[in-house]
């Protein structure tokens, strides 16, 4: 099923024709799943094909979603009901340089709500927001157990450490 | 493959009697240390052995934490003949190649070296001075995750061994039992009890489930355990398995644990290779595999029946207890959940006896906890210390105090489930129900220091804040009430509140705790509760006379400039919603209507010359 049959009505080209090539690999994994008749026993692959998903797409939308629903036997709503509850998972397209400030107890303490003020301010985007040219995502998380470094900033993979307010625009400008 | 009992025992000789190089040098690559950048410090140490021709000399082990965050990247250096060792802290590269030059324990100029009583004391001739006693954390930062032999070496394997060839089903629990081990995932309950259920049901499958889903936000004792010694984790899985008659076991671990996951992962298909999981182990006709499962970003799913939920591939919502999972869990099958702290005991006790498990810690407790130090303390860390010890201990012997010279004003235990413990009641002995007493929890082991500059409201702002995050939503109290509460707080932080807010938010939360569904519910107005209890007189600040006496409610303080500004325009050059004014070397002014309050203009003044109030 394509993005053309849902309700949505929006005629973007969707993310499953668009990259044949990943759909294949999420496809492969899927295939190699033990997945039988009992669908309560297939609804327990749901969460791992799904982390398999966004790995390979980077976000899940809603085509996807159908899309493993249906590999899976079960239905959109529940898949639907599993991305939405579970934090890690997102279903908007996410920006090149994922910008994530931990707000976890230890960087609390040590003044990451004011550095999380000052990114916002920075670059205009509330928590959970990704800036129009896809460049930026903002967010936050809770506890990359760096609590040494306190407060920490995660972009992509990078971890800076005793950040404070004034070092975000040089954080920003390392990105470009 | 490790066929038989003896042939374990044989190994494990063959392993002890290898020649070892002269001398061993550790380094810590746990999560912290790799932050903190110690990839490129064991690149060095490679490429200058090599350099200095030492390789026959010195042997590179690569560990997992050694709980020593506040100095990563830190390294031992230990001499094999006297078994002498030393501890490098906050090492830089430039120093690697001084450090392979010395080839021994000894003092490197330039290389910052830490007290070794304060770090491990078992090896050490100074055991009465030591406050720590390490059965969890044992192997962490001492042997190679990624290698089942140093595992092996270190009697790895040995207690499954001895269940399976020398103790039924019956006395292993009896043994767990009689230790008195209790779950360190923070409720407390006898593990040999739980056991006991799962173990006198009949069923043709049962499950053993191991909970990494880490989700305390400053805690981070179980990644350690599983970064540093994912193969005690096994061992005790394995063997629990056993004694419930259960063939499968399954470890649900956070996903944003990625390196716990690799290191546990490699653990298994090592394991399995050797026969030690999978058919017939050490042809006991015992059979056991492992599994990993990963979560997906959800603090109630550390919650058992929510997370078998998660498991089984639904939301992670808790359902009601009873059925207890014991005797219904993951698919309707008795089911245990234990933490991975709780696991990590089992080898050793199974090894050295109850008897010897209940020679440390209490009475009621017996055994060690594992603690995260956090927040404002000196020594950040991971510490493991027998029940009992008292907090004082723990904060200012072992982490040293407050960081500067700012006063101590509390700590908070549990995470967002406990309370806050204050300077009064620091001599208070660590234990479940003794914690409980205090307004806080044991928890898994998040201990977050917070010193004279932290507001109070503004932190169980934050805890609610947390938990309105991560309530699931399934029942009403937890869901709306805990959302009324954060309002409330949010009414005090910013100076609109009045005194009938403050007997509403103690109502409100004495109510959730009484009708919630789960402990997430149950717990989450603590944090509130235990800060009245023992600071009621800074909500009354906020209340009352609208001030934030630590400075931290923005919407209750202000920033000025003082006379002693010299207009050096730093601060000025900062502001950025430019609201500070004034010319070179003239005391400059900030317009208050324009003011954000971030406080970047504080921060930057090198003169003192910007007051907050």
């Amino acid at each position: 099923m394509s993005c053309e049959n849902c309700a949505c009505g929006e005629k973007k080209l969707d993310i499953l024709t668009k990259f044949p090539e990943n759909l294949k690999g999420l496809d492969k994994y899927i295939a190699t799943l033990p997945l039988g008749e009992d669908v309560d026993r297939n609804r327990g692959f749901l969460i791992q094909v799904l982390h398999k998903a966004q790995e390979i797409f980077s976000y899940i939308p809603l085509e996807l979603q159908l899309h493993v629903a249906n590999q899976l036997g079960l239905h959109l709503s529940e898949v639907y009901g599993v991305i939405s509850f579970y934090s890690y998972f997102t279903d908007k397209p996410v920006g090149k340089y994922k910008i994530n400030i931990c707000t976890g107890t230890a960087c609390f303490v040590k003044g990451a709500g004011n550095v999380l003020d000052e990114f916002k301010r920075y670059l205009n985007l509330e928590d959970g927001e990704t800036s129009k040219d896809e460049l930026f995502s903002l967010g936050s998380l809770r506890c990359v157990g760096a609590c040494s470094l306190a407060p920490v900033v995660m972009v992509n993979d990078k971890v800076y450490g005793n950040v404070t307010t004034q070092m975000v625009p040089e954080i920003i400008n390392e990105c470009q | 493959m490790i066929k038989s009992a003896k042939e374990l025992t044989k190994f494990y000789e063959k392993l002890k009697n290898k020649k070892q190089s002269n001398i061993v040098i550790q380094i810590s690559l746990g999560t912290c240390g790799i932050a903190a950048g110690t990839t490129p410090i064991l690149e060095k140490f490679k490429e200058e052995i090599e350099k200095q021709g030492s390789g026959d000399v010195i042997t590179l082990v690569e560990t997992g934490c050694m709980g020593l965050c506040h100095s990563e990247p830190s390294i031992r250096v230990i001499d094999t003949d006297s078994g002498k060792t030393m501890l490098y802290g906050n090492v830089k590269v430039e120093s690697v190649e001084h450090i392979v030059a010395r080839k021994a324990p000894k003092p490197v100029a330039g290389v910052e070296t830490i007290e070794k009583n304060w770090y491990y004391p078992e090896d050490e001739t100074n055991k009465f001075d030591a406050l720590q006693a390490r059965i969890v954390l044992k192997n962490s930062g001492k042997i190679n995750p990624q290698d089942i032999d140093d595992y092996i070496a270190e009697k790895g394997y040995q207690a499954l061994a001895k269940v399976l060839t020398e103790m039924t089903s019956q006395d292993v629990i009896n043994e767990v039992t009689e230790a008195g081990l209790r779950g360190r995932g923070g409720g407390g309950f006898p593990t040999g009890r739980k056991w006991s259920f799962a173990a006198a049901q009949d069923s043709d499958v049962k499950y053993m489930i191991c909970n990494a889903d880490e989700g305390d936000p400053g805690a981070f004792m179980d990644r350690a355990v599983l970064e540093g010694d994912p193969h005690a984790v096994l061992e005790a899985m394995i063997i629990a398995g056993y004694a419930v008659g259960s063939n499968f076991g399954i470890i649900y671990i956070r996903a944003e644990y990625p390196l716990a996951i690799e290191r546990l992962q490699l653990a298994i298909d090592q394991a399995t290779e050797r026969g030690l999981l999978g058919d017939d182990i050490f042809g006991s006709g015992f059979t056991f595999n492992i599994e990993l499962k990963l979560g997906a970003g959800a603090f109630v799913c550390g919650e058992e029946t929510a997370l078998i939920n998660s498991i089984e591939g639904k939301r992670g919502e808790p359902t009601f207890k009873p059925p207890f999972p014991a005797i219904s869990g993951l698919w309707k099958k008795p089911t245990i959940v234990n933490n991975v702290e709780t696991y990590a005991n089992i080898p050793a006790i199974i090894r050295k006896g109850a008897k010897w498990f209940r020679s440390i810690g209490t009475e009621a407790a017996p055994g060690t906890k594992v603690f995260a130090l956090a927040g404002k303390i000196d020594k950040v860390g991971l510490v493991e210390v027998p029940m009992g010890t008292s907090i004082k201990d723990i904060i200012f012997k072992l982490g040293n105090g407050i960081q500067g010279d700012k006063k101590f004003k509390a700590v908070q235990t549990g995470g967002p489930s406990g309370g806050c413990i204050t300077t009064e009641m620091l001599d208070t002995p660590i234990g479940y129900e003794s914690l409980i007493k205090l307004g806080s929890m044991m928890g898994s082991g998040g201990m977050i220091v917070m010193d004279e500059d932290d507001c109070m409201v503004d932190i169980a702002k934050f805890f609610l804040d947390f938990t309105v995050d991560e309530s699931c939503g399934k029942c009403t109290p937890c869901r709306i009430g805990n959302k009324r509460l954060h309002e409330m707080l949010t009414k005090i932080c910013n100076g609109t509140a009045d005194m009938t807010t403050l007997t509403k938010l103690k109502n409100l939360s004495v109510a959730i705790k009484d009708t919630s569904l789960c402990g997430l519910g149950q717990t989450s107005p603590n944090p509130i509760l235990s800060t009245i209890a023992n600071f009621e007189d800074e909500y009354l600040a906020h209340i009352q006379d609208k001030k934030c006496p630590s400075g931290v409610c923005r919407e209750l303080i202000s920033f000025e400039i003082n006379d002693k500004c010299i207009g050096c325009t730093i601060c000025a050059r900062h502001c950025p919603v430019d609201c500070i004014t004034g010319k070179v070397k003239e005391v400059h002014v900030i317009n208050q209507d324009e003011c954000i309050k971030c406080g970047l203009c504080y921060d930057s003044c090198k003169f003192h010359a910007i007051e907050r109030h």
